[in-house]
C-alpha cells in the first residue's frame, strides 16, 4: 500500500476518568460509580493491552477537576475526584504483561526523591514497563492544598502577562531540575552494585553507589536513592507541551513529548521547533519521541461519531473543546489521518478516548486492526519493556566507570 | 463455659534493612524484586494473617562517613509496592510506614485514600517521625525540624490528614446518569486547617474510601510516643516481645486510653517478633545459634561496637577482646541514619558493662555482640512457639505479633505451615477471614461519617 510506512506507528491512550468528554460518564458503558475501584482500571488497561498499545497514561492532579484552567468550578454534573495515578498504575501492573504504564506526576508540589523511588518501584513491579508524565501546576488553589508556596491567582486573560510568563518560566525551570534529580537518582546505583560477597560480608559494593549532590536554584538533593536502579535503567519520562517553554522541557529532558497540532502544518512546525531545541540542548543524537495528541470519537458507521459527539455536547450543555484536535469519524478515517500526520515527523499518537467505555474498544478493535491491515502497527508485542516497545536503548549509567 | 479465649492478631514484616535479615543464606532471595513481595504476601494471606508490614528509611545509612554495606541495602517505595500487592491478594491488610516529616498531608492522605480504594479497604499507615538533617538532605524543601518539634508536627500532620479523610462523608458520589448529577455536594472534600505547622485549605480530591480512614499505627517508645499512640492510634508497633516487658508496656499504654476517652479494645499492642523453628526445641536452639552467627559476622560485630565507641575500630579483631580504650564521649558522628545509636544514652557506662561481661564470660567482640544484641523472640518446635505466643497474648503481654522472619521471601512459610494450624486448633486464631477490610480483621470500628463542622457551617 502506498501510504504504509516503513516505520510502524506507536500508539498510546490517555486515560482520564470515564473519558475526555465531560458527559462521558453518562454513556451506557461508562461505569461511573466504579471510577474509584481497581476493577475498572484493570479492565480498561487490560483492554488497551489487548489492542497491543505501547502504553497508557493516567491523568492526575492535586485538586478536583475543573473546567477552568486556573480555579475550581464548583460543578456537580461532571466527574470529580480521582485516585493517585502512580498507585493506579502500580495496582494494574501485576495484572498486565506488556503494556507500558505512565502515571502523571505533578512536579510543582511533590518531592523528586519520593517520585524517583516510586517510579523505579513501578518499574520493578511491572518488570520494566514504567514511565512518568510530568506536569507543572500553576493553580493557586493547588498551592493552597500544600501551603508551602504561594502562586498568584490569575485568570485565562492574564496568561500572556509578564507575571504569568515569568511564573511559567520559573515553574518549568524547576520541573527541568526535578527531572534531572529523578534521573540522577535512578542512576545513583550502578546495575551491579549488589554483590552479596559472603567472604567480606559486604552486601553491596559501595563504590557503585553515588551521591547525586544536586544543587539547583530551587532545591538540593543529596542521594543516593534508597531504591536500586530500575530494570529499564531509566524509566521513560514524558510531558505534554503546547508552547515554547514546555517544548524546551521536552527537548532538554524527556523521552517523549506529547504535542497538540490541529493540522499537518502545525505538526511540522512544532516538530521542527522541538528538534531545533533538542539540537541546541546537545541532544540531537538522542531519541526523543514526539506523539501527537488527539481526542477521538470513533464509530464504524460514517457520521455516527459526529452525531454521538453532538448528543454528548447536548448532555453536557455546551460544545466540547480541547487543547488537542477533536476527531470524529471511522477507524479507517482516523488511520488515514494518523498516517498522513506521521509524515510530519511524529513517532506516534496518544489518543484520548472521548468515552472510554466506547472509544477505547473502537481503538483496540477498530483502529488497530485497520492499521495492521496497512502494515502500520505491530501484530504482537515485540518486547517486554516500555523502552523496548519504543525502540529506546537501555541507557548507560552516567556514574559508571568502566 | 469459661471466658472466651482472646483472639491473636498476626502480621508479617517484610525482612528489612538491618542485620537480623540474613542475606548470605543460599535461601535468601531478592529484597527488591516484586516476586519476593508477592511470595511473602501470599504466604501471609494463606495463613490468614491480619496484615503485611513494610518499614521505611529515606536515606541510606552511613558509618564513618561511608555508606553502610554489611546489611541488606536498598528498598522499594512503600506505596507503590503495597498497591501492587493489592492486586495479588484479596484480604491481607497492607501497612506502610510513611514519614510525617518529609511529606505533606494532602499528598499522603491522597495516597492512603487511594490505596484504601484500590485494595478494597485494606490500608494502614504506620506514622513515623524523623527530624534529622541527615535524612533531610534528600528532600528539596530541606524539611528537617528541631528535634522537639517532631511529635508536634507528627500530631498535627495526622490530625490534618484525618480532616482530609473526613472531608468526604461517603455519599457524595451520586453518578446518576439520568439526571446528570455526578457529585451530590459541590463542597465535597472542603477543608480548612490552620495550625503551627500547616495552613492549608481547599478541597480534597479523593472520595471517602472503604475504611473511611486507613488504620493508624504508631511506633515509638518515648513518653511522648506512648501518649501520641494512646490519643489517636489504632495499633502500636512495639519493641517488647518478651513477657515481662511486654506486660509492663501493655499495662502502661492501655492505662492511658481512658484519659483520652477511649476504651481498652480501641488500641492494639503488636510487638515485632522474630522466630526460629525446628522439629524439636533442641534443634531450634541449635539453629537459632547458627542464625545469630549469620546475622553477626565479624565485620558486623566491629561495626556494632562502633555505635557505642563512636570511633573507628576497624583495626580490632572481632575474635579478640574488647577495646580497652574508652568511647569517644562527643556527639555521635560515626553512624548516621540509625535509630539504634540513640539507644545508647551513656556510652561510657555501656562500654564498662560490656567489658565486664566479656571478661567474665571470656567473650570475644563477636560473642559479645551476638550475646547482647541478637535475641530471637520465639525459639522452639512449632508446638512450643504456638504455646508461647498464645500464653503471651492470653496474659496481655500483647494482642498479637508482627513477625519478622530472617530470610526473604520464604522465611514465613514454615511458620504459616506449622505454627498457624496449631493456633487454629486451639481456637485462638482465625481459620477464615470473617470480614473484608483490615478494620474487620483487627476488630476496629469503621469511623463514623459525620461531616466536619466547617463544611456544614460554610
Amino acid at each position: 500500500m502506498s501510504e504504509s510506512s516503513t516505520t510502524p506507528l506507536h500508539l498510546a491512550v490517555a486515560l482520564d476518568g470515564a473519558g475526555w468528554h465531560p458527559a462521558a460518564w453518562r454513556e451506557p458503558h461508562a461505569r461511573p460509580k466504579e471510577l474509584f475501584d481497581a476493577a475498572y482500571w484493570t479492565d480498561v488497561v487490560t483492554e488497551a493491552e489487548r489492542g497491543l498499545l505501547d502504553f497508557v497514561t493516567f491523568e492526575d492532579g492535586l485538586s478536583l477537576q475543573s473546567t477552568h484552567r486556573t480555579e475550581p468550578d464548583g460543578r456537580t454534573d461532571q466527574v470529580r475526584g480521582r485516585l493517585d495515578a502512580v498507585l493506579i498504575a502500580s495496582r494494574v501492573a501485576p495484572l498486565t504483561r506488556h503494556i507500558g504504564l505512565v502515571p502523571t506526576v505533578v512536579a510543582t508540589h511533590t518531592e523528586p526523591f519520593h517520585i524517583s523511588k516510586a517510579i523505579a518501584t513501578l518499574d520493578y513491579v511491572s518488570t520494566g514497563r514504567a514511565g512518568l508524565r510530568l506536569r507543572v501546576s500553576r493553580r493557586s488553589h493547588e498551592a493552597e492544598h500544600f501551603g508551602r508556596r504561594t502562586i498568584p491567582r490569575f485568570g485565562p486573560e492574564d496568561l500572556d502577562t509578564p507575571v504569568v510568563r515569568e511564573l511559567t518560566a520559573e515553574l518549568f525551570e524547576e520541573a527541568t531540575d526535578y527531572i534531572e534529580v529523578v534521573r540522577r537518582l535512578w542512576d545513583s546505583w550502578e546495575d551491579d552494585a549488589e554483590i552479596r560477597d559472603v567472604a567480606t560480608g559486604r552486601f553491596i559494593d559501595r563504590d557503585k553507589l553515588h551521591y547525586i549532590d544536586f544543587e539547583g536554584r530551587h532545591f538540593s538533593v543529596k542521594g543516593p536513592s534508597i531504591t536500586p536502579r530500575p530494570p529499564q535503567g531509566q524509566p521513560v519520562v514524558s510531558a505534554l507541551a503546547h508552547q515554547s517553554v514546555p517544548y524546551r522541557l521536552v527537548a532538554t529532558s524527556t523521552d517523549i513529548g506529547y504535542i497538540t497540532p490541529h493540522d499537518t502544518d502545525q505538526a511540522r512546525a512544532t516538530v521542527a521547533e522541538i528538534r531545533a531545541a533538542q539540537a541546541a540542548a546537545g541532544r540531537a543524537e538522542e531519541s526523543v519521541h514526539l506523539f501527537g495528541d488527539l481526542v477521538v470519537f470513533l464509530d464504524e458507521e460514517p457520521g455516527a461519531a459526529a452525531a454521538r459527539l453532538e448528543r454528548l455536547d447536548t448532555l453536557a450543555g455546551y460544545p466540547y473543546t480541547s487543547d488537542a484536535k477533536v476527531f470524529t469519524g471511522t477507524p479507517a478515517q482516523l488511520a488515514d489521518l494518523l498516517l498522513s500526520w506521521q509524515r510530519t515527523g511524529l513517532s506516534g499518537f496518544r489518543l484520548r478516548p472521548g468515552v472510554i467505555g466506547h472509544d477505547l474498544e473502537a481503538i483496540t478493535r477498530g483502529l488497530v486492526p485497520e492499521l495492521q491491515r496497512r502494515d502500520a502497527f505491530r501484530r504482537s508485542y515485540e518486547a517486554d519493556t516500555l523502552r523496548g516497545l519504543l525502540g529506546l536503548a537501555r541507557p548507560a549509567n552516567r556514574y559508571a566507570t568502566v | 463455659m469459661s471466658t472466651p479465649l482472646k483472639q491473636i492478631h498476626l502480621a508479617a514484616h517484610f525482612p528489612g534493612v538491618n542485620n537480623t535479615t540474613v542475606w548470605s543464606d543460599p535461601e535468601a532471595g531478592s529484597h527488591i524484586e516484586f516476586s519476593s513481595f508477592a511470595h511473602f504476601a501470599r504466604t501471609a494471606e494463606r495463613a490468614k494473617f491480619d496484615f503485611l508490614f513494610l518499614a521505611e528509611g529515606l536515606r541510606l545509612r552511613e558509618q564513618g562517613g561511608k555508606i553502610y554495606d554489611l546489611d541488606v541495602v536498598g528498598r522499594p517505595d512503600t506505596f507503590t509496592v503495597l498497591s501492587a500487592l493489592a492486586a495479588v491478594t484479596d484480604r491481607l491488610g497492607l501497612t506502610g510506614t510513611i514519614n510525617s516529616t518529609f511529606n505533606e498531608p494532602y499528598e499522603v492522605a491522597r495516597q492512603f485514600a487511594s490505596l484504601d480504594h484500590l485494595s478494597g479497604g485494606r490500608a494502614a499507615w504506620n506514622v513515623v517521625t524523623s527530624w534529622d538533617a541527615f535524612t533531610g538532605e534528600n528532600f528539596r524543601r530541606g524539611g528537617f525540624l528541631p528535634q522537639d518539634e517532631r511529635y508536634s508536627r507528627a500530631k498535627e500532620f495526622l490530625a490534618t490528614a484525618t480532616e482530609l479523610f473526613d472531608s468526604w462523608r461517603g455519599d457524595e458520589i451520586v453518578a446518576d446518569q439520568a439526571s446528570g448529577t455526578f457529585l451530590g455536594d459541590a463542597r465535597a472534600g472542603a477543608f480548612a486547617h490552620q495550625g503551627q505547622h500547616f495552613d492549608i485549605a481547599g478541597q480534597f480530591n479523593v472520595p471517602r474510601s472503604p475504611q473511611g480512614r486507613p488504620v493508624i499505627f504508631q511506633a515509638g517508645d518515648s513518653e511522648e510516643g506512648r501518649e501520641f499512640a494512646a490519643a489517636g492510634a489504632d495499633a502500636i508497633f512495639s519493641r517488647y516481645s518478651t513477657f515481662k516487658e511486654g506486660q509492663a508496656f501493655y499495662t502502661d499504654v492501655k492505662g492511658r486510653l481512658a484519659r483520652h476517652g477511649r476504651t481498652h479494645d480501641q488500641l492494639l499492642i503488636l510487638p515485632a517478633a522474630t522466630f526460629v523453628l525446628g522439629d524439636t526445641d533442641a534443634e531450634a536452639r541449635e539453629l537459632a545459634h547458627e542464625v545469630r552467627r549469620q546475622q553477626v559476622s565479624g565485620a558486623t560485630a566491629i561495626k556494632h561496637l562502633e555505635f557505642v565507641w563512636n570511633r573507628d575500630l576497624s583495626a580490632y579483631d572481632p575474635d579478640g577482646p574488647l577495646p580497652d580504650i574508652d568511647p569517644d564521649p562527643g556527639e555521635h558522628t560515626i553512624a548516621r541514619g540509625r535509630a539504634q545509636v540513640r539507644m545508647y544514652r551513656d556510652p561510657l557506662a555501656v562500654a564498662r558493662e560490656w567489658r565486664e561481661l566479656a571478661a567474665a564470660n571470656k567473650w570475644s567482640i563477636r560473642d559479645l555482640v551476638i550475646e547482647t544484641g541478637s535475641r530471637q523472640s520465639f525459639i522452639g518446635s512449632p508446638a512450643t512457639v504456638a504455646e508461647t505466643i498464645n500464653s503471651f497474648v492470653q496474659a496481655d503481654a500483647s494482642d498479637g505479633f508482627i513477625l519478622v522472619p530472617h530470610i526473604t521471601p520464604g522465611g514465613l512459610d514454615v511458620f504459616a505451615d506449622t505454627v498457624v494450624p496449631l493456633l487454629q486448633e486451639r481456637g485462638v486464631f482465625r481459620t477464615e477471614y470473617e470480614g473484608t477490610t483490615l478494620r474487620d480483621h483487627l476488630g476496629l470500628a469503621h469511623p463514623g461519617t459525620e461531616v466536619h463542622q466547617d463544611r456544614a457551617a460554610s
